[in-house]
């Protein structure tokens, strides 16, 4: 087994995951800015904002949930495993 | 990523059934009794059971067991009637709940220990996509005929070549989005429990995860069908 392999492989499941959670974490912190001025200005469409914004922030998480499932394949199911001779 | 225990696959080999140990077994019989085939049939056995014994006969003036399914009913008719219409919504209810109660169910089964999740594999989640994905082209062509190729053809006729390239796409990306969203954050929950438990199982490190991994649960079984409403909405009404 080449260590150095293993070591880069590790590399670019973290990186896979942090960036897509960098990238996430700002998308879903805009969403709820947005939600909370939306409640600040007009508490009685609470409800309804609160329903659109979980929404919208599933929406965005699936972006970050898709870098994990990359960092998963590289870590346990990578594709190239036997041309890598792992 | 294997479980350590499971409860229905002990079982199984107890009684001299094959048990795969990779994600897909090998032989026709492996695959019957691989983990998330087993617990979807146990899912879907607790579906057809419970409904029954909970519900018992109908009677004017509900109890704890019809209130509950009246009240449960009544909110996803409502919540689908908001996007889909009157008509729509009594078409499209019965696949849809049962979308909705599969994965609501399938999703919460796997926080007890002992049992998984059969939405942490792909291949039920991409199966669902896949039924979602074909009726909603079905349901273009059903309304609209072969005009539906309309909804692909963007809102002007200079940039149609281009604008159906896109939506291609786009509608392609739907099946991979779809079933990779549901997929992803089962799977993200299970193996964040199972790490936190051997990192520090002793100390209930878990037990906040297991509480998010309810919020997770819900929300996630609410996408799933709020969206695939939302595709089947989108090839119902009229091309912009």
């Amino acid at each position: 087994m080449d260590k150095l392999t293993l070591g880069l492989i590790c590399i670019g499941a973290a990186l896979s995951i942090g960036l897509a959670g960098f990238g996430a974490g700002i998308g879903m912190g805009n969403g709820l800015r947005g939600a909370c001025d939306g409640v600040a200005r007009n508490p009685e469409a609470k409800g309804a904002i609160t329903t659109t914004m979980i929404l919208g922030m599933a929406l965005c998480e699936s972006i970050a949930i898709y870098g994990l499932v990359i960092a998963f394949i590289l870590l346990y199911a990578n594709p190239f495993k036997a041309a890598l001779g792992l | 990523m294997e479980h350590p225990i499971l409860f229905i696959s002990l079982i199984l080999q107890g009684l001299g059934l094959p048990v795969p140990h990779t994600p897909i077994g090998h032989t026709l019989l492996e695959k019957l009794c691989a983990p998330y085939m087993t617990y979807t049939w146990m899912v879907m056995i607790f579906l057809v059971v419970v409904p029954r014994l909970t519900m018992g006969k109908l009677e004017m003036v509900p109890g704890s067991g019809q209130n509950f399914w009246e009240v449960t009913i009544g909110g996803l008719m409502d919540f689908f009637t908001e996007n889909l219409g009157e008509k729509g919504a009594k078409m499209l209810f019965p696949m849809m709940a049962t979308f909705f109660f599969y994965i609501i169910l399938a999703n919460m089964i796997g926080l007890i220990p002992g049992f998984m999740s059969p939405t942490s594999s792909l291949n039920i989640t991409l199966a669902m996509t896949l039924i979602v994905w074909v009726t909603h082209h079905v349901l273009g062509f059903k309304y609209h005929g072969l005009k539906y190729y309309k909804h692909f053809m963007g809102p002007s006729k200079a940039l149609a070549p281009f604008m159906f390239l896109l939506e291609l796409i786009s509608n392609f990306a739907r099946m991979i989005s779809l079933s990779m969203r549901l997929f992803g954050n089962i799977l993200a929950k299970e193996v964040l429990l199972g790490v936190l438990f051997m990192l520090a199982g002793a100390f209930f490190a878990p037990l906040p995860i297991l509480c998010l991994g309810v919020l997770v649960s819900v929300i996630q079984a609410v996408v799933f069908v709020l969206l695939s409403l939302l595709y089947c909405a989108g090839s119902m009404e009229h091309a912009h």
